[in-house]
């Protein structure tokens, strides 16, 4: 449901709700102003005595396994999303839960995606109250409308580890499917018939919650080898005939954009990154998997050719272009937060420098340091662009909640943070005067590539002068939005948005940042 | 469909519109409008409609749209050719606003080394063509158009024509044949089009068929900056005759071959090394050149195989053409990389120039470099080296100091 709640304004100027679904939260108070104080949350004291001694933790079913770790209405239930849309578990899980005359659970997934729109069933028989984590799709529409009885929690992959860290979150259940594992709970992604390369996503599940419960199709004798996830945090083990459906968890090839525009945005970031001399020897970089991340990496891949230029390091989603880089010796490591092809899986289970990480590893707000800092250069994806800088992920112009935030918010503190994004799609301006929902303020935004021109955010004078004499189309935001509104016929219509929060976008350390309003049609 | 209702697209053609009208004589105008981002775009929308209707004086009658993300000059096209069917004496056109973006003029001699293909219907694509830097941009109303679309493409051209930013490429229309190239003139000469492609021209009679009909029409509209024609020869009579058509008509600025259909008339395959067209080339080439117009290659359709378009080219360049056709952007810039001159053409050219410069200095009637002597078609062959180079920042601007 859509809720009226006290707004209040946040150091963004974004009008946020102080609690939600029962918590007290904070606004957002600045970039770099929130460090909150004490002890951090702790799983429950358990004890290796009241654990089988064989080390077998293996129960004859899911249902078993549920049922021993005594839900309650109102419970937590969470789970990675290493499966994508190919996840055979989940559905089940709740479908068993249901079943059980359980209530108002809370499911609390890294992701979720179009295979889990089951769960909207659940959502209106009161089986799950709500959501928090991202709505991709069907279930992010669904909330959209207004539907979904608690707000959308959108967190940053980093942000999800900070709200188990800080309490605000407590797994009461966590469900890890696992490719492979052993009968004392041990499991890795790197191998079996849904391999999907690495666990990270589960990684703070398996160290936090109540219960954990390990779901595999393919049961190795102990040891397990490589652990990726430690059987010493597992309460029960399962074995299902199919876990996952492989061809939906990774591709067997990575396409390519064929889009002669993206090719065009992806050459010109490239090129970007190498005239203002991010591209230099021992330098390291983090490109997605969408298409244009990937076309930037092999321009990316022949300029260092050419230059004789070694990388550091590559954070990945990885996929066979950053593994062939990996094996050409461009790189000298892969630090791969989730693998997109098959190529990514075989590199991470052969070679010793395609590296699994997670997000405490390279996002965590509460670690002492994270990877994505030390990043020269990362580049991300975008809905809208705010003259300001300001980027938006999760919704559309027209107010529909459609995707996660994922790793991208995290990302943000990059050295220098380059959004590739076509300045239009069909009719649709990307570069807008405000952006519909606050995702990644815009000091952290350093670069907006279009096939139009690039736009440096004034701030970082360092990469004006340094890209003054490269010949590429430096141009300022405003040029280019004025350029495209003449093109589409802006202004458009202004969506008709309620004064109903149907969902909050956090930021990395904790606080709201911007809540998602209810549109009527 | 019942009889008295008339369309324009396909319900389901992605960035584009569908179009449909019922006639009536009474009731005023009713428009139904469907859209997936009506949230966003449903005024505009509708004024879109309801100024076309008005410009083309329709006073009744149901206009129902399906929106899948076309752009407005694309709808107000689509509107006008559904109108124009359900009465064909409605002589009122509604034209988009005439952009000054689109108001940049051509010149005879500008280098015509790629030339981008984009089909008339297809508007999507011509958004961001001239992004990619093309020299010219064809929207062809010939060989990309199915028959049952050449009347609305002819609209979309003429609107995309007075909407669209091409960043400084050639504009131009590849026309019909025949007849119904001549029917197309009128649509598009007003509006400020470059230069008209000719298709399948065999003889100078055809040509000047068309250039008296530009004529006409820009004494009819006022235009007065001219409009240059490159003619395709795409047979093997028009081989025979490419003499004649290179010189009827003083706007012919370039005559290209088309080697599909020449392929065809000659009764063999075409291949890679293209040995069955080496002569019909050489001969547009020396017809080209006889007539001082600049010779045009055919496209090169394989677009995954930039080492077979590299190749391609530079056989054209050392044949003599100085320009290719191209159906997808990316093959534009393997296409300039190749018609660019070598370093020593370049420095051979700076030689020519500078002696050039030197004899005028001094008032000499005669060029020499060393002991040799420069004949004018040389020294005008190595400046327009030296402008390719500068255009392709080989060489900058102030390169004699």
């Amino acid at each position: 449901m859509g809720q009226k709640l006290k707004l209040t304004k946040n150091k963004a100027g974004r009008m946020v709700p102080s609690m939600v679904n029962g918590v007290k939260s904070v606004p957002f108070k600045g970039v770099g102003k929130h460090s909150p104080s004490g002890v951090k949350a702790t799983p429950p004291i358990s004890s290796c005595q009241n654990y089988p001694e064989s080390g077998n933790k293996v129960v004859s079913s899911l249902k078993e396994a549920l049922e021993k770790c005594n839900i309650k209405n109102g419970m937590t239930i969470s789970n990675h999303h290493h499966f994508r849309n190919g996840d055979l578990v989940m559905n089940k899980v709740f479908d068993i839960l249901a079943k059980a005359g359980k209530k108002n659970l809370r499911w609390f997934p890294s992701a979720s995606f179009p295979c889990h729109e089951p769960m909207i069933k659940h959502m209106e028989n009161g089986v799950i109250g709500h959501v928090e984590g991202s709505l991709n799709g069907p279930l992010g529409k669904y909330a959209s409308d207004g539907k979904m009885d608690g707000l959308a929690v959108l967190r940053s992959h980093g942000g999800r580890w900070q709200a188990v860290q800080d309490g605000e979150v407590h797994i009461d259940v966590a469900i890890i499917a696992a490719p492979t594992a052993d009968p004392f709970g041990n499991c890795t992604g790197d191998r079996g018939p849904s391999a999907c390369g690495l666990l990270g996503f589960g990684l703070v599940d398996s160290l936090y919650a109540d219960k954990v419960i390990v779901v595999t199709d393919s049961l190795v004798d102990f040891p397990c080898i490589p652990w990726q996830i430690q059987g010493n945090n597992v309460d029960y083990v399962v074995v299902l005939d199919k876990v996952g459906d492989p061809e939906k968890i990774v591709s067997g090839t990575t396409r390519l954009t064929k889009s002669p525009d993206r090719l065009y945005i992806a050459e010109l970031t490239a090129k970007f990154v190498q005239a203002v001399g991010i591209m230099k020897e021992g330098f390291s970089f983090q490109a997605g998997a969408g298409g244009t991340a990937l076309a930037f990496a092999i321009y990316l891949k022949e300029m260092m050719i050419e230059a004789g230029i070694k990388a550091r390091f590559i954070r990945g989603g990885s996929t066979k272009y950053l593994v062939e880089m990996l094996e050409e010796g461009l790189t000298d490591y892969i630090l791969d937060g989730q693998t997109f092809d098959l190529e990514g899986v075989r590199s991470m289970r052969e070679n010793v420098g395609h590296v699994n990480t997670s997000p405490f590893t390279s996002y965590n707000w509460h670690g002492k340091g994270n990877f994505a800092s030390m990043l020269d250069a990362v580049v991300l994806g975008a809905t809208e662009v705010d003259v300001n800088f300001n980027a938006n992920v999760v919704t559309h112009s027209d107010g529909q909640m459609l995707h996660g935030i994922g790793g991208w918010q995290n990302c943000l503190s990059s050295k220098c943070t380059i959004l590739p994004i076509p300045s239009f799609r069909n009719r649709i301006p990307i570069i807008v005067d405000e952006v519909t929902t606050l995702v990644g303020p815009g000091e952290l935004i350093d670069v907006i590539v279009t096939e139009r021109g690039i736009a440096i955010n004034p701030k970082r004078e360092d990469l004006i002068k340094a890209s003054k004499r490269s010949g590429l189309p430096i141009r300022k935001i405003e040029e280019i939005k004025e350029e495209v509104d003449d093109l589409v016929g802006a202004p458009l219509d202004k969506p008709n948005f309620t004064d109903e929060v149907i969902g909050v976008v956090k930021w990395v350390d904790g606080t709201v940042l911007d809540s998602i309003f209810k549109v009527t049609h | 469909m019942p009889k008295n209702i008339y369309s324009s697209g396909n319900p389901t053609a992605k960035s584009d519109f569908y179009v449909e009208f019922m006639p009536k004589n009474s009731g005023g105008v009713k428009i139904d409008i469907q859209s997936k981002t009506k949230v966003l775009h449903f005024s505009k929308l509708k004024s879109s409609c309801q100024n076309t209707l008005a410009e083309l004086k329709v006073e009744h009658g149901a206009l129902s749209v399906i929106d899948n993300g076309g752009q407005y000059f694309v709808l107000q096209a689509r509107i006008e050719s559904a109108i124009k069917l359900a009465s064909p004496k409605n002589i009122y056109e509604s034209l988009p606003v005439f952009k000054k973006h689109a108001q940049y003029k051509s010149s005879r001699n500008r280098f015509r080394r790629s030339r981008l293909y984009l089909p008339g219907t297809q508007a999507k694509l011509m958004l961001n063509a001239g992004i990619h830097k093309p020299d010219a941009i064809i929207l062809d109303l010939e060989d990309s158009v199915s028959p049952s679309e050449k009347g609305v493409a002819r609209l979309i051209v003429r609107n995309a024509l007075r909407t669209l930013n091409f960043f400084g490429a050639e504009r131009m229309v590849r026309i019909n044949q025949g007849k119904m190239g001549l029917e197309d003139l009128d649509a598009i000469i007003p509006h400020n089009v470059h230069l008209v492609l000719v298709p399948k021209v065999e003889n100078a009679k055809q040509l000047k068929a068309v250039d008296d009909k530009i004529q006409s029409i820009c004494k009819k509209c006022g235009r007065k900056n001219p409009v240059y024609i490159m003619p395709i020869i795409e047979s093997a009579e028009g081989i025979l005759n490419s003499l004649e058509i290179a010189k009827a008509s003083k706007n012919n600025v370039a005559i290209a071959i088309g080697l599909e259909d020449y392929t065809a008339d000659i009764g063999v395959q075409r291949t890679t090394q293209g040995k069955e067209s080496l002569f019909a080339r050489s001969q547009v080439v020396n017809a080209a050149k006889s007539a001082k117009i600049q010779a045009i290659d055919t496209v090169f359709s394989d677009v995954n195989e930039e080492n077979g378009l590299r190749a391609s080219v530079k056989e054209a360049k050392e044949l003599g053409f100085e320009g290719k056709g191209c159906i997808h952007p990316r093959q534009i810039s393997p296409i300039h990389e190749e018609f660019a001159p070598s370093k020593s053409e370049i420095e051979k050219a700076k030689e020519i120039v500078i002696a050039f410069d030197e004899a005028e200095r001094k008032g000499l009637g005669v060029v020499a470099l060393g002991s040799k002597m420069i004949d004018p078609p040389v020294v005008k062959r190595a400046l327009q080296t030296i402008d390719l180079a500068i255009t392709m920042k080989l060489l900058t601007k102030r390169w004699k100091k």
